[in-house]
């Protein structure tokens, strides 16, 4: 978690995006102080309780006396600076980061705003061509691959992991955001349990040889799902119910309560659908959780649905 | 953290390949023998463990070579040696094309078909082995596998071949001939690499007069340090202790000496950026993981005066004052790595390196650390990773290594090309060395002349030379047939064609022909050359070599690769406007969005041979004349 130095400390600093006068604290970056003005940039990597690692370069503005682009997730404001949020370049460089990862990757169950952004910045993924059959991405080999035949295209289509009762990875949805490494590892679970693996378009998500999760050092905190921007981590319930076509949001509640389980009383957001709890989450703002739990609290339901 | 890891023991043999890198276990707790005592104790040292990170990859190496292959009990064990998450040291082992995690074959045999061995043979060099010894990665005791650039350019063809168990290891054959691959298959897993030829280093000019950076290249035995001394050796480290370290950055300032790694930035600057920071302590990297390309220089002078980079990094320590140096020497170079070992071996000897060197209280030394295939490695905070034992992935900068690079550490990062140019300008004087080339590029300048060209080879000349002046020094085209164009500086370079031959080799001068002297490749291609094959091949390099960290250049290169494929087979997806237009968009997010400079650049040969109307598939389309 940041340190928050006393505001007395924290000095202010001017700087200029998209020709108006923005004020704001050192140290803040230029997606923050985008945001302070109601200013969107849309983003794909980053969320609130990571640290930044600027990888989906969907965030990327334009700043003056830069020869590239820069990410305003990661970039930290200095007095004086010249931003430009949305110029031909920039417009140019979301829109392809974008089609590049619709062209590529199974975005049907991200958020609503991705699918805004490809239409408000015009990507068109089909012009790339015809996809390829799904592939068997954990055996690649770093440097060898042999190009497609027949004009298709490369895509991280593979099949649904799903080899443990309280979580799929579909990494046909994932567009390696490192979040879920992030949440595993030194941001939040200290697990480590995954890592991503391989390089270049045969980069991916992985445990140790990719071995099942039950044999990883996976402890089912679920926090990777918690964070995961494309639903390619989804409970189990999630992923039957839209299997069977029956995962409806509208007929959903959510309902707050504490986490019975232990003393530091972590709030719990319940999904509930047809009176059954379809999925578990806490909120990213809660000074408790931060949106972090544990496995009682992400799968301990089952006692409340009463079938055993 | 609480570590898990498969129940399965190691074998004896990946046990003492660990232990060979980190000596036997410390006790039960960390992968030794259980005695009834550690029960009793817990006995700490995890972060004595952890610290040992920097050791992954050496250690991998270590089975690589002595077992052949990465197992999961072996990855097992060596986390638990270094208290490191095995998903985390296997996203680390995994983004190096020189690691299996699968048996196989106990000889590979890794052959070079990139464009300066395609260029010379023209042709595809892997299709006559496919022919005869099968598709790439099939035979039980050795197989072949397409290999990007090895560095051995010079000789139009070159192998890696790796062997493991007893007296495993790596050694280079150049040139590689299909004869070469039935003498190893014959041999089978009897090889003994130490039978193999070392590669010799093509220098045409050697024992010319004015050769400043190659004078001792094939005259001085490269494993003799009296042999280095007799012919002028550390006189520029006596010169720099007399200087002190601002001398040294004064001088390297007065002779305008620029980064001959490609970026072109001014040394003297950086040393003193390095030097001035409060943080201690300061570290100095030299960049020997080579990968560009068409590039060979820092193999010849590693191969052939291994001495000279000992020397140089020495100086560098004691200018920015890092009492620690590392040379990253690319996993394809084992002779290098071989001879730089020995010769920082002697010089601590003598007193060379250590705590009092040359009796004048001077504290420097060095370690040289081996890449295992991934060009991504020699962008330099992607190095600093890859010697942290972390995956090679190019940093978020700023910060810039020289405020925090290796550990975290103000640290420099020079090429050996550059390091070795700091010798002269000692030697010479800053001002006098400033006379030699351009107002803007100053002193002489290496060039690997590869392709179809008369005399291949590693060329010096002085900055500003002409590239028909260096085309004639090489004899020219081969065979006198007509030139059709001119891969000037690698991979990420550009094509000039028979039209520029006045084009003067500067930094200033190919900037303003839209080119870049990158690290001084000069691929040569004659009228009988597929530029189409070239850039089709590069496209596959950079699809290959990507880290994988960004979109642009994760998915950007393949699609790349992607369109060219469609062009070369005249199959476009949609009209031809449709697919140059997707070009340029990728030209343009690749460019412009990337992290580093792999994805900035990885279109810049594509947009050149556009631009050129040199590309096959593109016949008569905008901008093109046809080729």
């Amino acid at each position: 978690m940041t340190t928050v130095a006393p505001v007395a400390l924290r000095r202010q600093v001017e700087v200029m995006i998209d020709g108006q006068a923005v004020t704001t604290w050192q140290g803040a970056t230029i997606l923050e102080a985008c945001r302070d003005v109601g200013i969107e940039v849309p983003t794909l990597c980053y969320l609130e309780t990571l640290a930044p690692v600027n990888v989906c370069r969907v965030c990327v503005v334009e700043l003056e006396g830069s020869r590239a682009l820069v990410p305003a997730c990661s970039r930290p404001v200095a007095a004086g600076m010249v931003v430009h949020t949305g110029s031909e370049r920039v417009r140019t460089s979301r829109r392809m980061v974008l089609e590049l990862l619709a062209s590529s990757v199974d975005l049907s169950t991200a958020g609503g705003d991705v699918h805004r952004w490809i239409d408000e910045y015009g990507a068109r993924p089909d012009r790339h061509g015809e996809a390829a059959p799904p592939s068997a991405r954990d055996r690649a080999h770093a440097g060898h691959h042999e190009p497609l035949e027949g004009g298709l295209v490369a895509t991280v289509a593979q099949p649904v992991k799903r080899d443990n009762d309280q979580y799929v990875r579909d990494y046909a949805k994932c567009i390696l955001c490192y979040k879920c490494v992030e949440a595993c590892g030194e941001e939040a679970q200290h697990t480590f349990a995954i890592a991503v693996a391989g390089r270049g378009f045969d980069a991916r998500i992985s445990t140790e040889m990719d071995v099942a999760l039950p044999e990883s050092a996976c402890v089912y905190c679920g926090n990777c799902i918690g964070v995961c921007p494309t639903g390619a981590l989804m409970f189990v319930s999630e992923h039957e119910l839209r299997a069977r076509g029956e995962w409806d949001e509208s007929r959903q509640e959510v309902t707050s309560t504490i986490c019975p389980y232990c003393g530091v009383g972590c709030t719990l957001e319940l999904h509930v659908q047809d009176n059954r709890i379809v999925k578990v989450t806490s909120p990213l703002d809660h000074d408790v959780t931060s949106g972090n739990l544990c496995v009682k609290g992400r799968f301990g339901f089952e006692f409340a649905q009463g079938d055993r | 953290m609480d570590l898990r890891t498969t129940d399965a023991p190691p074998s004896t043999t990946e046990r003492l390949a660990v232990d060979s890198v980190l000596g036997p276990p410390e006790s039960g707790w960390f992968g030794g023998e259980r005695t009834p005592l550690d029960g009793h104790f817990a006995l700490g040292g995890v972060s004595r463990a952890a610290s040992r990170r920097h050791l992954l990859l050496p250690t991998l190496h270590a089975l690589q070579e002595q077992v052949g292959w990465i197992s999961l009990p072996a990855l097992a064990y060596l986390c638990q040696r270094m208290d490191l998450p095995p998903a985390d040291a296997f996203g680390v082992a995994s983004a190096y094309a020189l690691f299996r995690f699968e048996s196989g074959s106990p000889v590979v045999v890794h052959v070079c078909d990139d464009v300066a061995c395609r260029a010379a043979c023209g042709g595809d060099p892997t299709d006559e082995l496919a022919a005869r010894f099968g598709p790439a990665g099939t035979g039980t005791s050795v197989t072949w596998q397409r290999s990007p650039c090895l560095g051995h350019c010079e000789h139009g063809s070159a192998a890696l071949v790796q062997k493991a168990g007893a007296g495993g290891g790596r050694t280079s054959v150049a040139p590689f001939v299909t004869g070469d691959m039935d003498r190893l298959v014959a041999s089978g897993p009897d090889l003994d690499l130490g039978e193999l030829p070392a590669p010799l280093a093509l220098v045409p000019q050697r024992g010319a007069q004015g050769l400043r950076l190659l004078r001792r290249v094939g005259r001085v035995d490269p494993a003799s340090l009296d042999a280095y001394r007799a012919a002028g050796g550390y006189e520029a480290l006596r010169r720099a202790i007399e200087l002190g370290p601002a001398g040294v950055i004064a001088e390297l300032k007065d002779a305008k000496l620029l980064g001959r790694g490609g970026a072109a930035f001014p040394t003297g600057d950086k040393w003193e950026a390095v030097a001035r920071q409060p943080v201690r302590p300061h570290y100095f990297v030299a960049n020997a993981d080579e990968s560009e390309p068409g590039t060979f220089k820092d193999r010849v002078l590693l191969d052939h005066d291994p001495y000279a980079l000992v020397e140089a990094l020495t100086i560098a320590g004691l200018a920015t004052g890092a009492h620690m140096g590392y040379v990253y020497v690319r996993g394809e170079y084992p002779v290098a790595a071989r001879r730089l070992e020995h010769a920082a071996g002697q010089a601590r000897i003598r007193g060379l390196l250590g705590e009092d060197i040359m009796g004048c209280g001077l504290r420097f030394d060095l370690e040289v650390r081996r890449g295992a295939g991934a060009y991504i490695a020699g962008e330099e905070t992607a190095l600093c990773n890859s010697i942290e034992g972390r995956r090679p992935e190019p940093r978020n900068k700023p910060p810039y290594p020289v405020e925090r690079g290796l550990f975290g550490k103000p640290t420099g990062v020079n090429n050996i090309e550059t390091l070795l140019s700091v010798l002269e300008v000692l030697t010479l004087g800053g001002a006098a060395y400033a006379r030699v080339g351009t107002p803007g590029s100053t002193g002489t300048r290496l060039f690997c002349l590869s392709g179809r060209v008369a005399r291949p080879g590693l060329y010096e000349v002085e900055m500003g030379t002409s590239l028909g002046t260096l085309l004639d020094l090489g004899g020219g085209v081969a065979e006198g047939r007509p030139l059709r164009a001119v891969l000037l500086g690698g991979a990420a370079g550009s094509f000039v064609g028979p039209k520029d031959l006045d084009l003067p080799l500067s930094f200033e001068g190919a900037r303003a022909a839209g080119a870049s002297l990158g690290s001084g490749v000069v691929v040569v291609l004659d009228d009988t050359g597929d530029v189409t094959a070239v850039v089709a091949r590069v496209a596959r390099f950079f699809r290959d070599e990507s880290c994988g960290q960004c979109v642009p250049c994760r998915v950007g290169t393949q699609r790349q690769e992607e369109v060219l494929g469609r062009l070369v087979a005249a199959r476009p997806f949609g009209t031809l406007d449709d697919e140059l237009a997707l070009l340029a968009d990728l030209d343009a997010v690749m460019r412009d969005a990337s992290i580093c400079g792999l994805g900035q650049t990885a279109s810049s040969l594509v947009s050149s041979a556009l631009q050129r109307g040199l590309l096959g598939g593109a016949h008569g389309t905008k901008g093109g004349q046809g080729g």
